[in-house]
């Protein structure tokens, strides 16, 4: 597993017309750590996390990765660069087997794809790789069902699934948790702690029972900017941020 | 324990089907000149052309998601690239940038050539029209297929709408492809070779990527692969495939005209594949038998067929969705 | 290249666009509002030119003929609207595509059923047949000028249609939101027999201009449904504006092309100006919908 890289953002700004939804923001992420970002909707979170993995270019401003910038990048070099991305709404292959979605991950990394003659499935070494990913996350029993029969819970497991296949060195999460029940996310948190410390994981959610359990540190997003940054004891304090979700009306608590 | 995805195994009720197939093929000619029907081999022939060109189709459309309304154009263009180099092999030779190129009826010079400018053509073409999508992608293949068309219209030294006969058939290790028996099982060695290379194509590494992109493209670039490329690359594959097809077509008939050419062939070539069944790779050839026999049929009803052929086709694309293919084996989605 | 040339060149340019322009409109608002591809569009160009001769003949008035024409030919419209085009809505281009061809076929040879294969001639009246000196040594027929004048109008109208009235309202909302329509209340089936109308008859119409030009055949259609299909590229889908301005260029283009340039290369330049276009904005130049 490669080494957790740092993530540097420096005054980005992604304007859609008259609509600023990213505000010269600034933001370091350390090396390995868990950074969760957290927001009232509407604060430009999925915006900021397309830019991250390169669907979105910004208007202006540079993303950095462990010193490199990567802002030229496209979406596809940055995954070959170690930013690996998973979606809000599902987006997995759905007539593919769970297997062969985590496969196509590792597939991406592991040399190139034109080749014409050799069947993917009989590559032990591709399949092997795959599977133990999916073991990982827990998906073992259900590695030949097709991707659009798993459960909710399930694809989100696997999400995560063909993000860790690609072996990235950041990890970029948007709301992992989302549309889970109590014991499913349970379930996700555990596994996140697991990966804790091999990659360095930026994690949009707003549930905040993970974001308490798992995140170094806090950044709040408001209308594209980052109002604040610390750990979460500090975030929860802060009177800025209280005032932003709620208004004043005491802690930050999830939705 | 590793966890495997199934090999790509061809389950038994495919490999009956293909070999019944296969068998019927095979014993065709014999069959055609036992009662007496030679007409029939050459029938034959012309359906396995389309075979041939509908599964390169197949493979961009099927596996691809790529609508290209411009398929007939490299059948076309390699047809004629043959027929232009036979024709100047007999008569003067072509005069090209200022060089006097002989013609040929070799095909080992021929036929890598008619195939090189039907795959240079798709490259050109794809590069352009996979910048698009959607409605985009399919209307600037048809525009694309009329530039061609067009082009070929206007060149009178080569026959232009009256078409160019074949000066010489393709010679190739001996054989006399004038004989429609020998025209036909090479055809159909080229079909089965098609066939087999296309199995093993969509289930490399690069026809999961191919099928991937198709169903979720995001998802593939998110984690890494290029999809632009991947599309090019089938469509050029798919273009080169189809090229095959027109070098055995002119042979076959030892003519090509501008009607080769036309957006409406194109369309015949669409409903082959869906009538046999989109990706499903086998399908077309299916769909090419049926819907050539289907055409013969009502030709030989009346004069103005068009007007059943217009209906039979909108019931066939709103009721007959799963196609033929689906129909013989039942129902197997296992694709993967 | 004289002046007096660029002049009748450029005049013949803008009718060829303007027909197009028509053509273009109505395929354009029905993929817009119904996301539906139509490629029997063109059997409507060729309806209506069949239908102006027929009420022609009935009535022994260009002008009568031509007013009984357009609403006949809207008619027919529905007609297909609502036997063939609403199963379609549900479905993917490429079904759209191959059940429209479908038609086509059925068109194509339905008209040579009934009037058989030889070409037909739509007679103009005597004030319009000649020509007139628009300059100085310049002489151009009436008609095409009336051709352009006609388009032109009918802009106008569109613009009006789609700016000023509730049904404008309605299809640029459509357009840029389909699902939106819907939750609005409007009875969509009738927005989009009415829409669809509105395309044939514009269809129509452009045939009966082009009528006494080109002559009435079966297939005339077909070339000219190729090159709305390039203008819509060009313009956007779902644009009309987009539709006026690429019909223009393209009816320029191809017009100075025949002109200046040998005969094969004429014939290529309206797609090369396409596949510049598509370089450099792939969805067209006022485009909303892939």
């Amino acid at each position: 597993m490669a080494e957790p890289a740092g993530l540097s953002l420096r005054h980005l700004t992604k304007s859609f017309g008259a609509l600023t939804a990213t505000d010269d923001l600034s933001l370091e992420v350390r090396p390995g750590e868990v950074h969760a970002i957290i927001g009232p909707n509407g604060a430009g979170k999925t915006t900021l996390i397309a830019q991250i993995a390169g669907e979105l270019t910004p208007s202006a401003g540079d993303i950095y990765l462990d010193g490199e910038c990567v802002t030229p990048l496209a979406g596809p070099e940055r995954s070959l660069r170690g930013i690996a991305r998973s979606f809000q709404i599902t987006c997995l292959c759905h007539r593919f087997s769970a297997l062969t979605n985590v496969a196509l991950a590792v597939q991406a990394h592991s040399g190139h794809s034109f080749r014409f003659w050799r069947a993917a499935a009989r590559d032990v070494a591709l399949q092997a790789a795959a599977s133990e990913v999916l073991a990982r996350v827990g998906l073992a029993e259900r590695a030949q069902v097709m991707a659009g029969h798993l459960a909710h819970g399930e694809q989100r497991q696997l999400e995560l699934a063909v993000a860790l296949a690609t072996r990235p060195r950041l990890l970029v999460l948007d709301e992992p948790m989302a549309g889970m029940g109590k014991e499913d996310s349970a379930r996700m948190i555990a596994l996140l702690k697991q990966i804790r410390g091999t990659c360095t994981i930026v994690l949009v959610e707003h549930d905040m029972d993970a974001v308490f359990a798992l995140a170094d540190r806090v950044s709040v997003l408001v209308y594209g900017r980052c109002i604040a940054t610390g750990t979460p004891q500090h975030i929860r304090a802060n009177a800025e941020v209280r005032h932003a979700y709620l208004g004043d009306d005491g802690e930050v608590t999830h939705d | 324990m590793i966890a495997r995805t199934r090999r790509p195994e061809l389950p038994l009720r495919l490999l009956v089907a293909l070999a019944v197939m296969l068998l019927a093929f095979a014993l065709l000619p014999l069959v055609a000149q036992w009662f007496g029907s030679p007409y029939f081999i050459r029938l034959g022939t012309r359906v396995m052309v389309f075979a041939i060109a509908a599964v390169s189709l197949d493979l961009i459309l099927g596996y691809g998601g790529m609508v290209s309304f411009g398929h007939a154009t490299y059948v076309g263009v390699a047809a004629y690239v043959v027929a232009i180099l036979a024709h100047h092999g007999a008569n003067e030779p072509l005069l090209l940038l200022g060089m006097s190129v002989p013609g040929t009826a070799n095909a080992w010079i021929a036929w890598p050539a008619a195939i090189l400018a039907a795959s240079l053509i798709a490259l050109v073409v794809g590069a352009i029209s996979l910048r698009t999508t959607g409605i985009y992608f399919i209307m600037i293949t048809l525009a694309f297929t009329q530039m061609v068309y067009f082009l070929f219209l206007s060149l009178q030294q080569y026959g232009a709408d009256e078409g160019l006969r074949l000066a010489n058939r393709s010679e190739l290790l001996g054989l006399d492809l004038g004989n429609r028996v020998v025209m036909y099982y090479v055809t159909l060695v080229a079909l089965v070779l098609v066939l087999f290379g296309g199995w093993k194509l969509v289930h490399s590494r690069f026809g999961m990527v191919l099928r991937g992109c198709q169903q979720n493209a995001r998802r593939m670039e998110a984690i890494g692969f290029r999809s632009y490329r991947y599309k090019l690359a089938a469509f050029v594959i798919a273009g080169a495939t189809a090229g095959l097809a027109g070098v055995l077509q002119v042979n076959n008939e030892a003519f090509v005209s501008t009607a080769d050419l036309h957006w409406l062939r194109s369309a015949d070539l669409l409903i082959m594949v869906i009538l046999g069944g989109v990706g499903t790779l086998f399908g077309p050839v299916v769909g090419a038998v049926a819907w050539v026999l289907l055409e013969l049929w009502l030709e030989g009803l009346t004069v103005h067929w068009h007007v059943i052929l217009g209906p039979v086709l909108i019931f066939i694309v709103l009721f007959a969705k799963n196609g033929l293919w689906g129909l013989l084996l039942g129902r197997g989605d296992d694709r993967g | 290249m004289s002046p007096l040339l660029i002049i009748e060149q450029t005049l013949n340019g803008l009718q060829f666009g303007v027909t197009l322009f028509l053509m273009a409109a109505g395929l354009t608002l029905v993929f817009g509002v119904m996301n539906l591809v139509n490629l029997a569009h063109g059997s409507m160009f060729m309806l209506g030119a069949y239908a102006l001769v027929m009420f022609e003949r009935l009535t022994g008035s260009f002008v009568l003929g031509l007013l009984c024409a357009i609403p006949a030919t809207a008619l027919v419209g529905v007609v297909i609207e609502v036997l063939v085009m609403r199963t379609l809505y549900r479905r993917d281009h490429l079904d759209q595509s191959l059940a429209t061809i479908g038609l086509i076929l059925l068109l194509n040879e339905g008209v040579r059923i009934v009037w058989g294969k030889l070409p037909l001639k739509a007679a103009l009246p005597a004030a319009v047949s000649g020509s007139v000196e628009i300059l100085p040594g310049v002489a151009y027929p009436v008609f095409r000028l009336v051709v352009i004048a006609v388009g032109v109008l009918v802009a106008l109208a569109m613009w009006w249609l789609v700016t000023r009235t509730r049904i404008g309202m309605l299809v640029r909302a459509g357009a840029s939101d389909r699902e939106m329509i819907g939750m609005l209340g409007v009875d969509i089936k009738k927005l989009c027999t009415i829409v669809f109308g509105i395309g044939t008859a514009l269809a129509g119409l452009a045939g009966m201009m082009a009528a006494p030009i080109i002559g009435v055949q079966s297939g005339m259609g077909d070339n000219v449904l190729i090159l709305t299909l390039v203008v819509i590229v060009i313009g956007g889908a779902g644009s009309v504006r987009g539709a006026f301005i690429a019909a223009l260029a393209v009816g320029l283009f191809d017009t100075f092309g025949r002109v200046l340039l040998p005969p094969a290369v004429a014939s290529m330049v309206i797609y090369i100006l396409m596949a510049a276009v598509l370089l450099w904005r792939p969805q067209g130049l006022f485009g909303q919908h892939a």
